[in-house]
């Protein structure tokens, strides 16, 4: 059965290399290929799942070894699988999800000439990331780490003729490579602390290194964190991302690569365990971010920008969650599965609702659709629903966990942590209903396409795209109460994750009442604003805040002045100074000893030909010479 | 004795000689004869070069094949050759380099026609072909030399036949006084060299006059180093580190090292794309071969005074050549500062005396060789297409030609060490291996990973990406001759990067011996912990 594992990741890579080489003959059935990859995948995970099943506890986990990759004495690099419960978790979400999103781009991309290649590309990051959960070493996995990283570079810029796209796929991939240093130091500095980096010898000898060590290790996987599941500091690539075609939005950008950071530090917990330094700046991490991206959700008119800030205020709640040491894990990698469903199934809506629509992404050119797209609405509304935590759906029982667990945290700290994942839920149903209500209620306020110069004819969209977001709707309501009952979800994955219940402060009842509250509230305030009178076409200019939330409170005002325009004068007057100084240096020096710099201006006499010529043939001489003495 | 590394040597020289005599190429047919002959010659090589590697015995003794010839007696010189595990890999990358070269300047030398029908230059293709064989020939007897004077003297007759390959042969894309900057190319390159190897010269005749001093009248280097770890032959500390400059100065501006690299942008940037590969992934790599053949194990009580220096240097190197990659307008030289931005970390390696890092080190030499091979090579694509190498005349290019911006592509993400891709195999192994005695140095170089990100990834964007630019349209894809230039640059950078161990099984034993030369050993880790916890599960 465990030689089963390898073929999760082969499967897509197959499809990927089939795809990208085959040439136009794979034109015609290319996506149904790509399609037929994911889900063989995806079958094969519930093989190993239910085989898992059938174990013990404390059998779960195996591992496979498939061959050594890098060896130089002590360092030891090797192509080794695990499959435990956590990574099977995230094997089926992969898998499942994708391949729905691969359905729906059957559909979605009918009409790219570039089909074939999208589905490589979605192929290719289906592998990777599967590569990402199922390695056994901080080395492989940090192959799979680039490696979706490649993928979403290659899918954000798919539209390369667009400069946007083109521009944000490449800030996307350096933004992620400053985290990426932080992953690399981390494993080298696993290397000189334990002469490994597979997961068991670093996770079982943590507690043998000093807890200054564990915090650096901690912290630079924080830092690689940050990169990939867009966290503040690092958060600026993800709004721009958007630019990728939609299925790449819900896939990547929402459901599953952005999450791996989260996945990183809930596997790395024996590390976090004992830094509790590095655990309060992933909690102040999570909690900056949940904030964050809330806000600028509350201020994008594109819908997909608005969709964005949402997935980076969700992922902040996970990774707050993460931060929060065995309280959390649990629930931070629940909340992770539970918005895999809710947000592609968002986003596939959104997407649905762009195809009618002539890809107008401007929520402010919606209104009134849900007549004209019911399934659309009914999915997107169910979707809406778990993500601000309506009770029963997915997302009230995972993000209340994450609020108690918050305050289970105790102390001062555990005060304010909860009451900022309040505030955060309150945003988020503001924005989310203000989503919701642009988009499927009020008046028309559709405006001519830029493209056609007609008005949009909204409609539903074909069977292939509408499938996947009713079955992850299904996924949206019924997950978390499934994952909820008997706490089954915790149970199995504390094997691996452990488990602690905290201190909390507060009543679990409490705390829900308090969760449910603050959504009503942020429902109220929405509808007030944006349900009782009419949306204005052009944005009103806003407060200051607004203005500032609709340029992502300013980071890429801040990153331009801080390290682009700096750096791009230091590269400026580099070489300047190669050419002037080093060069100039080094031939005045040469000047000195040899008097070269004189000859080198005089080029033109062909003087250095003739010079190479005699040398050559004063080497011939030589050798002549040499043989003759020989022979003497 | 085998004759086996004698033959793989006389094989392109002897193939350049043939190449050089074949009737003048005034018709196609005799310009097919000589370029056909050179790329059999070539691929002859190959095999003979794969036979080397195949036939080592990876724990047998460092040098092996080896033979010898008398030469000067007078002096103790002997034409010897030996293999390791350095050399042998080093002189594997040569020889699946240069047929390969050969195929990408296919054109690139054919004479020009005047209007009357008649052609100028018409010996200007065998000259091309015999002069890329003279080079390989020259490599390879460096990277197998066993005697000192003979490394000496073919390390700096290279210099000869390259002088002419970057002075002669252009890639027709530059200004009206094209022929000048390549000629000052050209003659920068040949100062700079030989100014390295009249150093060298000095430092050679002085170690064997040390050495004649103490009976030991020879250039063998496996009887030099041996006597010096054995304490039978002994250099004054001062010597010893005066001769450790005089070898280690030729090396560092071949290799080339910041600050002496000044020379590598202009040989680059004005010679053929073949040339341009062939200076800095075959004949550079000499450079640093011969640090880690021929420094270490001669000097190793200079080499641990200087290696915190040249590691400074290195870093130094590593950082600048990033940014002055990023900075750069024409491609050529963009991709000549990326590489001095690698010679920054393959240095590093070498000299931060831990396994990883020299392993690293000489797997990096090779992937460096492959990886810029393949960017270099397509860039020669592109810019002959266009007549330019300005990176402001392209722009959208994947959508004319999308095999051509797919193969850029995967050159610039080997560039930047992706992993999956085999330079990120070595490039890791130089970090960590670094990281392992200078933490500081390991983390700054990691800096470089970000910084190659950028400047690979901006060639891309503003050549391939973004709307068709005037003079782009028309475009044609690869062709066939090109689809199989690049094939197996691309196939052997995944190979590399997914097995990259038949060659570390290789380098390993040699690089082993290397530190033991030194006296240096890895660093044991702080809490060693038994790996039998996992990966162990066969």
């Amino acid at each position: 059965m465990n030689s089963l594992i390898p073929l999760l990741v082969a499967a897509p890579l197959a499809g990927a290399a089939l795809l990208l080489l085959g040439g136009r003959y794979l034109d015609r059935l290319g996506h149904w290929l790509g399609t037929l990859a994911a889900a063989l995948s995806f079958v094969l995970g519930v093989l190993l799942f239910s085989d898992m099943l059938g174990r013990p506890t404390g059998q779960r986990a195996v591992h496979q070894h498939l061959f050594s990759w890098i060896p130089v004495n002590g360092f030891r690099a090797d192509v080794s699988f695990q499959l435990d419960q956590l990574s099977v978790t995230f094997v089926l979400l992969i898998t499942g999800v994708g391949t729905l999103i691969h359905l729906y781009s059957v559909g979605y991309m009918a009409h790219d000439e570039r089909r074939r290649r999208f589905f490589g590309y979605l192929n290719l990051f289906l592998a990777a990331m599967l590569l990402l959960v199922l390695a056994d070493n901080y080395l492989l996995l940090y192959v799979g780490w680039e490696g979706v990283g490649l993928a979403s570079y290659l899918l954000i810029g798919f539209w390369q003729h667009k400069p946007s796209a083109a521009t944000a796929a490449k800030k996307a991939f350096i933004v992620n490579r400053v985290g990426d240093m932080g992953l690399s130091i981390a494993i080298m500095l696993m290397f000189t602390e334990f002469g490994s980096f597979a997961f068991g010898p670093v996770l079982g000898g943590a507690r043998q290194a000093s807890e200054g060590k564990l915090t650096a290790i901690a912290l630079l996987l924080l830092l690689a964190a940050c990169g990939k599941s867009a966290q503040v500091p690092l958060q600026s690539w993800l709004g721009d991302a958007m630019e990728g075609p939609t299925p790449v939005s819900a896939l990547i950008h929402a459901a599953t690569m952005v999450t791996a950071g989260v996945y990183l530090i809930t596997r790395s917990g024996a590390i976090f365990n004992l830094a509790p330094d590095a655990q309060t700046a992933v909690v102040v991490v999570g909690t900056v971010t949940l904030l964050f991206g809330a806000i600028v959700g509350c201020a994008k008119d594109d819908i997909k920008k608005a969709l964005a800030g949402s997935t980076m205020s969700q992922i902040g709640y996970m990774v707050l969650a993460a931060g929060l040491g065995p309280i959390g894990y649990a629930f931070a990698i629940m909340h992770l599965v539970t918005h895999g469903f809710f947000k592609a199934g968002l986003f596939l809506g959104a997407g649905s609702v762009m195809h009618g629509m002539d890809d107008e992404v401007n929520m402010r050119h919606y209104g009134g659709l849900r007549k004209y797209m019911p399934i659309t609405f009914v999915t997107f509304g169910l979707g809406y629903l778990a993500i601000i935590g309506f009770p029963g759906l997915s997302g009230f029982f995972s993000k209340d966990k994450i609020i108690e667990a918050a305050f289970a945290k105790g102390g001062t700290e555990g005060w304010i942590l909860g009451l900022c994942a309040l505030v955060g839920a309150a945003v988020t149903a503001f924005y989310m209903t203000r989503v919701m209500l642009l988009t499927f209620f009020g008046e028309k306020r559709w405006q001519p396409s830029a493209r056609t110069g007609e008005e949009p004819h909204p409609h539903e969209s074909p069977a292939t795209m509408t499938l996947p977001m009713i079955l992850l709707a299904f996924g949206s309501v019924f997950a978390g109460g499934l994952f909820a009952l008997n706490s089954s979800f915790l149970h199995w994955l504390e094997p691996v994750t452990g488990h602690s219940e905290g201190d909390s402060p507060l009543q679990p009842l409490t705390v829900t009442l308090l969760t449910t509250v603050c959504m009503l509230a942020g429902v109220g305030l929405a509808y007030l604003m944006y349900g009782r009178s009419p949306v204005p076409v052009t944005a009103p200019v806003g407060s200051p805040l607004t203005r500032a939330a609709r340029r992502d409170l300013l980071q890429d005002d801040f990153n331009h002045a801080v390290l682009v325009r700096p750096g791009a004068g230091l590269t400026a007057s580099l070489v300047y100074l190669d050419s002037k100084a080093v060069d100039g240096l080094v031939n005045g020096l040469a000047a000195t000893i040899g008097g070269i710099s004189g000859r080198l201006r005089r080029i033109q006499t062909g003087f250095a030909r003739s010079y190479a010529l005699s040398m050559f043939g004063g080497a011939l001489l030589l050798a002549a010479t040499t043989l003759l003495m020989r022979s003497v | 004795m085998s004759y086996l590394l004698t033959a793989t040597c006389a094989v392109p020289a002897a193939g350049a000689v043939l190449t050089a005599a074949l009737p003048a190429g005034s018709s196609e047919a005799r310009r097919r004869a000589s370029k056909g002959v050179a790329l059999a010659v070539s691929a002859a090589t190959l095999a003979l070069t794969g036979a080397v590697a195949a036939s080592l015995d990876t724990g047998g003794a460092r040098y092996q094949l080896t033979e010898s010839h008398t030469w000067i007696r007078s002096f103790g010189i002997d034409f010897s050759l030996g293999a390791d595990g350095i050399g042998a890999v080093l002189a594997l990358l040569t020889a699946v380099l240069v047929p390969i070269v050969m195929l990408a300047s296919w054109h690139d030398a054919d004479p020009v026609r005047n209007p009357d029908g008649t052609f100028e230059n018409v010996r200007r293709t065998q000259g091309f072909f015999a002069l890329v064989l003279a080079v390989e020939a020259m490599v390879l007897v460096s990277f197998l030399a066993t005697d000192i004077f003979v490394f000496y003297v073919f390390f700096e007759a290279m210099l000869i036949p390259m002088y002419f390959l970057i002075g002669g042969f252009g890639d027709r894309a530059g200004g009206p006084d094209s022929a000048a900057q390549r000629s000052y190319a050209a003659v920068k390159f040949l100062l700079y060299n030989l100014l390295g190897g009249l150093v060298m010269l000095a430092a050679v005749i002085g170690l064997y006059v040390l050495a004649q001093d103490q009976g030991l009248a020879t250039f063998d280097l496996p009887t030099l180093t041996g006597a010096i770890a054995d304490g039978k032959l002994v250099i004054d500390p001062t010597a010893e580190k005066l001769l450790f400059l005089g070898f280690f100065f030729a090396f560092a501006v071949k290799a080339p090292l910041w600050p002496l690299h000044t020379w590598l942008p202009n040989a680059m940037g004005e010679s053929t794309a073949g040339t341009a590969v062939l200076i800095t992934a075959v004949v550079d790599k000499v450079g640093t071969f011969a640090m880690l053949r021929f420094c270490l194990g001669l000097f190793p009580d200079a080499s641990r005074t200087f290696g915190p220096y040249i590691l400074v240097l290195s870093l130094i190197g590593i950082v600048y050549g990033a940014l002055l990659a990023v900075g750069q307008k024409d491609i050529k030289r963009l991709v000549a500062y990326a590489s001095i931005s690698h010679f920054g970390f393959i240095i590093m390696g070498i000299f931060a005396f831990t396994s990883q890092g020299q392993s690293g080190a000489t797997l990096y030499m090779v992937n460096h060789g492959i990886s810029t091979a393949a960017w270099m090579l397509v860039a020669g694509f592109l810019i002959s297409r266009r007549g330019s190498r300005l990176i402001a005349d392209f722009g959208g290019v994947q959508k004319v030609a999308p095999v051509l911006a797919g193969t850029f592509l995967i050159g610039g993400l080997a560039t930047l060490s992706l992993p999956g891709l085999a330079p990120f195999v070595s490039e890791f192994l130089v970090l960590v291996g670094t990281f392992a005695k200078y933490p500081v140095a390991g983390i700054i170089a990691t800096f470089g990973i970000v910084l190659a990100a950028l400047y690979a990834l901006l060639l891309y964007q503003r050549t391939m990406t973004g709307p068709v630019k005037a003079g782009v349209e028309g475009m044609a894809d690869l062709r066939l001759r090109e689809v199989l230039v690049v094939a197996p640059l691309v196939a052997l950078t995944l190979f590399l990067g997914v097995y990259p161990k038949p060659l570390t099984d290789l380098v390993n034993p040699a690089v082993n011996a290397t530190l033991s030369q030194i006296h240096q050993t890895d660093p044991a880790p702080a809490h060693p912990v038994a790996a039998t916890t996992g990966g162990e599960h066969e």
